[in-house]
């Protein structure tokens, strides 16, 4: 096992507990999707995974070891985190800030050397943003931003991705490069990675597991193509909507079409 | 971006430069004439022989009143404008400075205190010292929760603990005596290096040199820092130690200065900015050169300040009707866009 939790509960206090035994394992190069309706917990789950804050019960374990037994800094050399994409106060250029995403790798009073930079530039080569490097964040836009962050992410060289609802915000073509680049890293480089978000389209595209969670500390954990069923849907969503498939140049396509707000 | 390092290194020779090409300058400036040649001659006599042509006079106003002052604005100047760019980068606020934790206001009733109460210019850097630390403390402790402090209650503390040492200082002001102590206190809350002797300038060294060197080795830290806490911990460092060593390091220089020179204002605040304009938001570029910014700023301020009349115009005074139209000057130019 790669990457997983086991029992995760997690309340506020003991009376509004947001969700209560989670599992999940992921393997290498596996995508796992996090989806549910809005404020019911996802990015807190999200932080509780990543230690961010306590879980009540339960554990984060990675290639076996529970997550209370490592050292902050060696479990940020496996994972890294892409945040949902926000302007900062002090407007870094795309290469400062992506070369931050090296910390994990750097002693107390190093500083960035040629071979760092040279991990960001095949970063920043890999996401195809290349011309971005010397530009303001804040020139940049939401889309832009987005990829930098995951160049961020990926020049620490992590097995583990963890990324909050990357595409929110972003048009539809945008979109498709965050999720065809997940994808691709996945399959290519063998990074697992942990997606929360809003669209079970998307979940449907890229991601091998699903979770979903519901408002009364219910959730549902399987195989992908499993958990987005019209009936789920209803259920935890409180949407009738319709799954189609397309078939376009001998591709399968499997889309959800939502149709009404349950009565 | 090897062009632009580049650059970007050259900036910072030059800003490095300039404060040394002013020292050589103000040793030799000053209402009592002392001519250039007698000036490095006195110097030169330091460490090697020189047949001594000046009078004894003239040998104690370069090095006993002028070298000290000139080495102490260098240094507080420096400490100062760091502080205040870590400051802004930890709050992740650019408009803090380096006395959002109740430093100057804490020092400020340590000294004005201690005018009150002797007349020894040492009790009184003592007490400024002691209140400025223990201002700090008291945010420190009063922001500190089992949750861990948060950087929101952490500067909401300081304008507390600044608040109530503030009244505390009018207190002092309302009761000391308006021909003796009161202009005694004022001047001392609006910043002056007037008095300092070399004994001063070897007391505050060890403290200043350890807090900027602190800061200047952890500068590459400070851009991951000024990340949101979540972000910065996702990237490896452990965001709680780092910001109190930061901090730590920032308010003991702060402190430090205080109690030498007094309150002196916007030197923390805007040499920051200025750097910003000149080497970017790059903590790694903008550590060094606010360091090189603030020394050779109040080294400016401070030779107007005793050579622009007979008595020496105080100079928290000066660095705002100097810098104000210099920086409303450098705004418009860049729209208010750093770098």
């Amino acid at each position: 096992m790669k990457f997983g939790v086991i029992n995760g509960t997690f309340g506020y206090d003991n009376e509004r507990v947001l969700f209560e035994d989670v599992n999940f394992q992921i393997a290498e190069g596996q995508i796992l999707t996090i989806l549910g309706p809005n404020g019911v917990g996802k990015t807190t789950f999200l932080k509780c995974m990543m230690g961010f804050l306590n879980w009540q019960r339960g554990e984060t374990i990675i290639e076996g070891q529970s997550f209370s037994n490592l050292a902050a800094a060696d479990i940020w050399k496996k994972i890294s985190y892409v945040p949902q994409a926000k302007a900062t106060i002090f407007s870094y250029t795309v290469m400062e800030m992506v070369i931050m995403g090296r910390n994990p790798h750097l002693g107390v009073f190093s500083m960035p050397a040629a071979k760092d930079i040279a991990v960001c530039e095949w970063a920043l080569e890999e996401l195809n943003i290349k011309n971005l490097k010397s530009k303001n964040i804040s020139e940049l836009s939401g889309g832009e931003l987005q990829l930098v962050l995951v160049a961020r992410a990926l020049v620490s060289e992590p097995d583990i991705l963890i990324l909050d609802e990357p595409e929110s915000n972003l048009d539809i073509k945008n979109q498709l490069i965050i999720l065809n680049i997940i994808k691709r890293l996945s399959e290519k480089k063998n990074i697992a990675c942990v997606i929360n978000t809003h669209y079970p389209n998307h979940a449907l595209k890229i991601s091998d597991k699903t979770i979903m969670f519901s408002y009364d500390k219910h959730h549902i954990y399987g195989n992908t193509k499993d958990i987005i069923s019209q009936s789920n849907i209803k259920k935890f969503f409180e949407v009738n909507a319709k799954i189609v498939e397309i078939n376009e140049n001998e591709k399968n396509y499997k889309t959800l079409v939502p149709l009404s707000i349950c009565e | 971006m090897k062009i632009k390092s580049k650059n970007i290194k050259k900036k910072l020779i030059i800003l490095a430069v300039l404060p040394l090409i002013l020292l050589v300058v103000s040793l030799c400036i000053g209402r009592f004439y002392v001519s250039p040649k007698t000036t490095f001659s006195i110097l030169f006599s330091k460490i090697s022989s020189v047949e001594v042509f000046w009078d004894d006079i003239e040998e104690i106003v370069v090095l006993g009143v002028r070298l000290p002052r000139i080495l102490m604005a260098l240094m507080i100047g420096a400490a100062l404008s760091v502080s205040g760019t870590s400051f802004q980068a930890i709050f992740g606020n650019p408009l803090v400075s380096p006395h959002i934790l109740g430093v100057a206001a804490g020092a400020g009733f340590g000294a004005a205190l201690g005018i009150l109460l002797s007349n020894s210019v040492i009790v009184t850097q003592l007490m400024a010292l002691a209140f400025g630390v223990g201002a700090v403390l008291i945010t420190y402790l009063i922001s500190k929760r089992k949750s861990a402090a948060t950087l929101y209650t952490l500067v909401l503390s300081g304008v507390i603990t600044g608040a109530f040492f503030t009244a505390l200082i009018s207190f002092i002001k309302y009761v000391a005596d308006p021909d003796d102590k009161l202009p005694e206190i004022v001047y001392w809350l609006m910043g002056s290096l007037n008095g300092i002797v070399m004994r001063d300038v070897l007391t505050a060294l060890p403290f200043i040199l350890t807090g900027i060197l602190i800061i200047v080795l952890l500068r590459w830290k400070i851009n991951v820092l000024s990340l949101t806490e979540e972000e910065a911990s996702s990237l490896g460092i452990d965001v709680k130690k780092y910001r109190l060593i930061i901090i730590g390091a920032s308010s003991i220089i702060t402190a430090v200065s205080v109690a030498f020179c007094g309150i002196v204002g916007w030197i923390g605040l805007v040499i920051p900015h200025v750097g910003r304009m000149i080497v970017g938001n790059d903590h790694k570029a903008l550590v060094p050169a606010t360091v090189f910014l603030g020394a050779f700023y109040l080294l400016f301020i401070d030779n107007l300040s005793r050579t622009l009349t007979p008595a020496q115009i105080p100079l928290s005074i000066l660095t705002a009707i100097i810098g104000a139209p210099f920086f409303a000057y450098l705004l418009r130019r860049t729209g208010g866009r750093w770098s």
